[in-house]
């Protein structure tokens, strides 16, 4: 059965359609994979016997001749998304109770596409987080180690449980969201493929809101093309979502193996910081030769204001983030925990369902849009947004086709080594990813290989608005002269 | 800037979270360093430099004024943690 689980999603669609493996088969190899790696804490809620009857109606719609483009392919959804009748949490215990009464229209553009649901996926607190550690359900384990070691490590996040499942094969494919990093992190620090698109690009409609002009849904797969794949079906208009971009979605898998001769590749000089660990100097490099070998011409770039982004992410998102969470007052949702008036319920309700970590960028989001002090924060870190934006602008304007530079400063970290003391030590982590929030930009992150521990590194593409298209054509070129990377199933003891 | 323990009962006050005592120091600790890393900022100059309000220049689609949705109270009482027939519950708020 493992080789069921092994194929990449684009394999999977091809042996479905070829009828060479049912859809129920397909599924049930995953849901037993599920079972086996319980200790990576990767689900929050396993959809068994949802899975099951959509599995036996993708079969019949195979034998049926109308499949859809993913007919019978098992994804994870994070547990940010609204699933109609199933349980969504957030990762938070305010929500513990919480069953959407409609779905997200992510998920229902990859249900009408014949996905097939396997469950729910551990994420950070509200996404509020860069290692899964907030978790209201404990933090997932990653099914990387460091060679010759046990210590369990963070699988990044905020996806950081559909970065693991996807790396450790329990599905094909999964959702995430990414706010400031959190599909690219985990993606990197996992040894996958996982895309944020260009704002706008997926709907936001059901997705549990963070901070709302940073939030984007995006794929994650173990290939360059099956997150192309996986875009396709869950981008495109939604009137629903008032930011909502009514542009016609690109045949993303057509774009994986384009010749990528001639473009043009930036590379930020800026973010060539002191102190960078070697392995990713090398494998940054290594991967502007991977292109360069492809026939892409590499220039250096500047990006002067993205030493400013993280800072002004850490203002524009809880400031965000403190008015969309407003509505957890233990009145219309979630739990409620009495007072002896309505204030004190709200507070007791709050104090309680929240962890410290929402708690935190909370009162600093309440902070920094309090009297008296929304110019000095707010308003300047918007002022600075469009200054990173430009920064991005006048590098496409030089003719640049995309940027390269590592995903993260590092490799993935033990858990509860960054998780007491300074906060700004954990939001170090999205130094790289952060810009291409502020900006709007797609991003993809691939895998660049191993640094010297057995971990995998990540590189990062990013692209002008709408230009997802180029990123898979770059990063197919760069998966295909990296190589896929697998961590070893030590979970089953299972041998690689 | 930095926040002292009045500002931090302050903030929990409007941000509608309970703050136990002995928590005061350590949070005011903690917020006090994210203010001081997001204090970069003021290194900036910002003079002439308008503040993004749209992340994808976009204009804002308009709709016909109409009921598009609607009818469905059980659906939008289902999730609430106290509930009588249609409406939600809260603890009393006018003497």
């Amino acid at each position: 059965m493992s080789d069921l689980t092994s194929m990449t999603l684009a394999q999977a669609r091809d042996a479905l359609r070829q009828r060479k493996v049912s859809a129920t088969e397909l599924t049930d190899a995953h849901l037993a994979a599920m079972e086996a790696a319980r200790p990576l804490n990767a689900f929050v809620l396993e959809t068994t016997a949802e899975a099951r009857v959509m599995a036996a109606r993708s079969e019949d719609r195979l034998r049926g001749g109308e499949a859809g483009p993913l007919e019978g392919i098992p994804v994870g959804v994070k547990d940010m998304f609204c699933t109609a009748g199933v349980r969504t949490t957030a990762s938070s215990r305010i929500l513990e109770t919480f069953v959407p009464t409609y779905e997200s229209t992510v998920t229902a553009n990859l249900w009408r596409d014949g996905a097939v649901m396997l469950g729910k996926l551990n994420n950070d607190e509200f996404a509020m987080g860069s290692s899964n550690e907030t978790s209201c359900f404990g933090p997932v384990v990653s099914p990387w180690r460091r060679r010759g070691s046990d210590t369990k490590l963070v699988p990044g996040g905020s996806s950081g449980g559909s970065a693991a499942a996807v790396a450790a094969e329990l599905c094909l494919g999964a959702t995430g969201t990414d706010t400031g990093g959190s599909i690219r992190q985990p993606a990197a620090f996992n040894g996958i493929v996982g895309m944020k698109p260009t704002y706008g690009r997926c709907s936001r409609y059901g997705v549990i809101a963070y901070a709302s002009s940073l939030d984007q849904a995006g794929p994650f797969g173990r290939t360059v093309r099956d997150a192309a794949i996986l875009l396709r079906s869950m981008a495109g208009f939604d009137p629903k979502d008032t930011t909502s971009v009514d542009r016609p979605v690109g045949d993303y898998e057509a774009a994986v193996g384009r010749s990528v001769k001639g473009m043009k590749i930036g590379i930020p000089k800026e973010y060539r910081m002191p102190g960078m660990p070697a392995d990713i100097e090398r494998l940054w490099d290594r991967g502007a030769e991977q292109l360069k070998a492809a026939g892409a011409e590499i220039v250096e770039v500047s990006l002067p204001h993205a030493k400013y982004a993280l800072a002004a992410y850490y203002i524009v998102a809880p400031a965000e983030a403190s008015s969309n969470l407003a509505r957890y007052d233990g009145v219309r949702y979630g739990v409620r925990v009495p007072g002896r008036d309505i204030i004190d319920m709200y507070e007791k309700t709050r104090r309680a369902g929240f962890g410290p970590e929402v708690r935190r960028r909370i009162m600093i989001g309440t902070y920094v849009l309090s009297a008296g002090y929304y110019d000095a924060y707010y308003l300047r870190a918007q002022k600075v947004r469009t200054l990173v934006r430009r920064d991005f602008e006048t590098c496409f304007a030089d003719g640049v086709n995309a940027i390269l530079a590592p995903a993260t400063p590092s490799p993935a970290f033990g858990i509860g080594e960054k998780s007491s003391g300074d906060p700004v030590e954990m939001y170090l982590n999205d130094v790289f990813t952060v810009t291409v929030n502020l900006a709007g930009l797609p991003g993809l992150a691939v895998p660049g290989g191993l640094d010297a521990q057995g971990l995998p590194l990540g590189l990062q593409l990013i692209g002008r608005p709408f230009d997802e298209e180029t990123l898979f054509s770059l990063g197919e070129v760069i998966e295909q002269a990296t190589g896929r990377l697998k961590p070893e199933k030590w979970w089953t003891g299972a041998r690689p | 800037m930095s926040v002292d323990a009045a500002t931090v009962r302050r903030i929990a006050r409007l941000a509608r979270i309970a703050v136990a005592d002995d928590e005061i120091e350590h949070l005011a600790g903690e917020l006090n360093n994210i203010l001081a890393f997001v204090e970069q900022l003021s290194e900036v100059d910002v003079a002439s430099v308008e503040a993004m309000t749209s992340v994808t220049p976009m204009a804002i689609r308009m709709r016909a004024d109409v009921v598009t949705d609607g009818g469905i109270p059980g659906a939008v009482t289902q999730n609430a943690p106290v509930r009588e027939d249609h409406y939600f519950v809260v603890p009393k708020v006018v003497e």
